[in-house]
């Protein structure tokens, strides 16, 4: 009984992970829920370790070496530590998307954008790619700006179109988790109200992860918050809980802009 | 400084408005120098660009007249007013051929590996610090090691494929480091964003790290093949015919399967070979000749060259990074 009610509730826990830069160690003993279909935010002063956290999800890491995790990132309901050396980092990628700092598009039409990871995974009937690209780019608020110039080179949209059109491509391929590292720092607050906007919209859909440097983005779009200082997670719970009665002295600093 | 008001209530500077003096003094002193090393650079740069245009001036004066339809449809010659270029340029575009055909899938092959697929470690160290080097080993060692190695080792003879892979060796470093230079400037982010989607080494290298750096490459190739078209020592050194009257078997036939490679075999001659030959004549025609043949061998390069800079510009067009 207990076992199905942490099933229903959480996407993917997270035991005793730390995490190393060769010789530093970035994070120190993280113990984590993700719940499934809401949106976590992950908050604290710059190199407090949220980005190298988030980048643990899809093993981003790996790309570089002498990086090295320790610990258990469980995702269920199938219940794998997508940590384990062997799980391929190419199938975590594929079930976890992410949206990175600065919008990333490659520089090809903004069909062939939100196609590609369809393409990695095979598919090429063109019927297919197009359902799920007008799907994706729909559910990232882009579809009715850019439905007339699909063809057109994705560097001529504006920075907040190129970050929805890079949402759009990390939902094209249905991924269970969604991590989001400082979607909006490189935007204008139009922009940003936009993005934050769908983010909140897009809750139904997928569990989300988001990293952000901006505490009132934090209070405005998530469900529950993660305070980070130094690689340790100081605290964790509801948005609202932490944000009006935190727990930790640290954490209370923190929020009311004492340090950070 | 001060400002203080006289008797008729306009501002005047006082005695420390001296300061504003000095000041400008120092400026136009400092602008002094800025004038120059400008006057020096230009300089600098006449001396290059006229030393090239007096040079090119004095072919063209020479050889210009010399040019003509037979002059590219005419086999070398005794008599100076019938020689031509024919064997010359078949057997520089054949070698030339031969070269871009082996230096582009190694250096490429090669630049990628170093750049995505090496370890960092001290061994690929060595190779990088040496890759960059074999770009300025004189190429007649080259053309000694194809000479060992190609024309006796492998048995290739003194031919056409013996001269361009020499050539392709010559040029390797260039590709090499163009290619790997070319990678490296796409951002971090384009190949992050590639790997988050779930591609492999393999299909972030070939869908997105290759087409954008093609125009980088294809740059350093060109470049590569501008040098080795002027190159004689190594061919050479190999023992291209310095005097041929007959031109390699057609690599189309009429026969099936209509291509034939016999032309590998062959031996040839190239631009700079004959150049070479003429300008050692003691008749003044063949002085004319080789100014000609010169001409025709530096329009070559700086076609390549103009190539290289427009590719670079309609490629790099759609890509800002």
């Amino acid at each position: 009984m207990q076992e199905s009610a942490v099933i229903n509730r959480y996407k993917s826990e997270v035991k005793n992970l730390s995490f190393y830069y060769g010789t530093f160690n970035a994070l120190k003993n993280i113990d984590m829920v993700l719940h499934d279909k809401k949106i976590t935010a992950l908050i604290g002063p710059s190199g407090c370790g949220k980005s190298t956290f988030l980048r643990c999800y899809n093993r981003m890491h790996d790309l570089y070496p002498g990086n090295r995790y320790e610990g258990d990132i469980v995702l269920y309901p199938d219940n794998v530590n997508i940590l384990s050396p062997k799980v391929d980092p190419i199938e975590v990628r594929m079930r976890i998307s992410m949206v990175f700092q600065k919008p990333n598009p490659f520089p090809k039409s903004i069909y062939e954008n939100v196609a590609y990871g369809l393409r990695v995974r095979g598919i090429k009937q063109r019927a297919i790619l197009d359902e799920k690209i007008e799907d994706a780019l729909r559910n990232a608020a882009l579809w009715n700006e850019v439905k007339d110039r699909l063809n057109h080179l994705a560097f001529n949209l504006s920075g907040g179109q190129q970050q929805r059109l890079c949402i759009a491509r990390a939902l094209a391929t249905n991924p269970e988790i969604l991590l989001f590292d400082e979607p909006t720092s490189a935007l204008d607050p139009i922009a940003t109200a936009s993005i934050e906007e769908l983010i909140a919209d897009l809750k139904d859909k997928v569990t989300i992860l988001i990293v952000t440097h901006n505490m009132q983005q934090a209070a405005r779009v998530s469900d529950y918050t993660a305070y980070m200082y130094l690689g340790e997670l100081i605290e964790f719970g509801e948005t609202d809980d932490i944000f009006i009665k935190p727990k930790n002295k640290q954490t209370e600093d923190y929020i009311t802009g004492r340090f950070g | 400084m001060k400002f203080i008001k006289n008797k008729s209530g306009l501002l005047e500077r006082t005695k420390s408005a001296n300061e504003l003096d000095d000041l400008r003094k120092k400026i136009s002193n400092h602008k002094r120098w800025d004038l120059l090393f400008m006057i020096t650079g230009i300089i600098a740069l006449m001396i290059a660009i006229l030393t090239f245009i007096a040079l090119f001036a004095q072919m063209l004066i020479d050889g210009l007249p010399r040019l003509s339809w037979d002059f590219f449809t005419s086999f070398p010659s005794r008599r100076p007013e019938s020689a031509g270029i024919l064997s010359a340029w078949v057997g520089t575009t054949l070698v030339m051929l031969v070269t871009a055909v082996s230096a582009v899938p190694l250096g490429v092959g090669a630049g990628v590996y170093l750049e995505e697929y090496a370890p960092k470690n001290l061994f690929t160290e060595i190779i990088e610090i040496n890759v960059t080097n074999l770009a300025g080993v004189p190429s007649i060692i080259y053309g000694l090691l194809a000479l060992g190695l190609f024309v006796y080792q492998l048995g290739f003879g003194q031919s056409i494929l013996a001269a361009g892979m020499a050539l392709a060796l010559l040029i390797l470093p260039v590709v090499i480091v163009a290619t790997r230079e070319a990678i490296r400037s796409i951002p971090i982010a384009i190949r992050e964003g590639a790997y988050a989607l779930g591609a492999t080494k393999w299909q972030t290298v070939s869908d997105h790290l290759l087409p954008y750096s093609s125009a980088g490459i294809l740059t350093g190739i060109i470049i590569g093949l501008a040098r080795a078209i002027g190159e004689t020592a190594p061919i050479i050194t190999i023992g291209a015919l310095t005097f041929i009257a007959f031109l390699p078997p057609s690599p189309v036939t009429n026969e099936f399967p209509f291509i034939s490679f016999e032309w590998l075999t062959a031996p040839f001659t190239v631009m700079p070979i004959q150049m070479f030959n003429w300008v050692s004549r003691p008749e003044e025609a063949f002085q004319l000749n080789a100014a000609a043949a010169g001409l025709v061998l530096v329009v070559m390069t700086l076609t390549m060259n103009g190539l290289a800079i427009y590719l670079r510009y309609r490629m790099r067009k759609n890509i800002k990074w």
